[in-house]
């Protein structure tokens, strides 16, 4: 609930300001998304800098972050490209969000890591 | 305001939903490999596909603009996820298991791109119908 609307309100933000020829929205909010996941997995996770309950992870985890990404919408903007004939932007969306998923994800939970490691110290 | 009410209100419900679908796929098929998160994601990009076309028909109830915000917007934007995807894809690469992680990613898009296609058809064939 949390996670969908502030999904809903940054895509619509990203709408007014790079127009809608290209859904960069999705993109950002998957990108975002995938990100701070893996941030919340290393920071929070055993080991981590602060440890979360299993209620406190789930909720986060599960809810906030899987209710903010979005694999429909993905899924349906790069089809209606395809539709449209734009076969360029349809590939270009498939290639550049998955490159962008699976990287921010790893950076996310890099990051998480070191930042509880630099604490320990 | 009320539209915003209509996504969240959307999002809770494919929340629960992909949660509810995701436990059931992942007791009978077991969690070593996401199996749950792709059949939420598979599931959810077909049902898109066909709500997208019938709202696109501009026709009744599915053709309202709240609809979309609650069913489209909401529910099934909420139902799927990318994070758990790229989590669980990042995972299986980190425990050494690179055949699951690139089958995940394969199976992942080879069949989510052709549900919401095949959705998208079904719903256009639903509203000539119609």
């Amino acid at each position: 609930m949390i996670g969908g609307s502030a999904r809903w309100l940054v895509s619509d933000l990203m709408l007014v300001g790079l127009g809608s020829g290209f859904p960069w929205g999705t993109l950002l909010v998957n990108v975002s998304g995938s990100f701070l996941i893996g941030f919340y997995a290393a920071f929070a996770g055993p080991g981590g800098r602060i440890l979360a309950g299993p209620v406190q992870r789930h909720f986060i985890m599960t809810g906030v972050f899987g209710g903010y990404t979005t694999f429909s919408i993905f899924s349906l903007e790069t089809i209606q490209l395809a539709e449209a004939g734009q076969f360029a932007a349809a590939g270009f969306n498939l290639t550049l969000s998955l490159i962008t998923w699976v990287v921010a994800v790893w950076a996310g939970f890099i990051l998480g890591r070191r930042s509880t490691t630099l604490v320990r110290r | 305001m009320q539209n915003l009410a209509w996504v969240m209100l959307g999002c809770a419900l494919g929340g629960m939903a992909r949660l509810w679908v995701s436990n059931i796929v992942g007791h009978r098929l077991g969690e070593a490999f996401p199996w749950g998160t792709l059949v939420v994601n598979v599931t959810g990009a077909f049902v898109i596909g066909i709500i997208a076309a019938v709202a696109a028909s501009g026709e009744g109830w599915f053709g309202e603009p709240t609809t979309w915000l609650f069913a489209g917007i909401g529910f099934l934007g909420s139902y799927t996820t990318v994070s758990a995807f790229s989590l669980q894809t990042l995972f299986l690469m980190q425990s050494g298991q690179r055949w699951q992680a690139a089958g995940n990613v394969a199976l992942s898009l080879g069949l989510c791109l052709p549900a919401a296609a095949l959705g998208l058809l079904a719903g256009t064939g639903l509203t000539a119908m119609g």
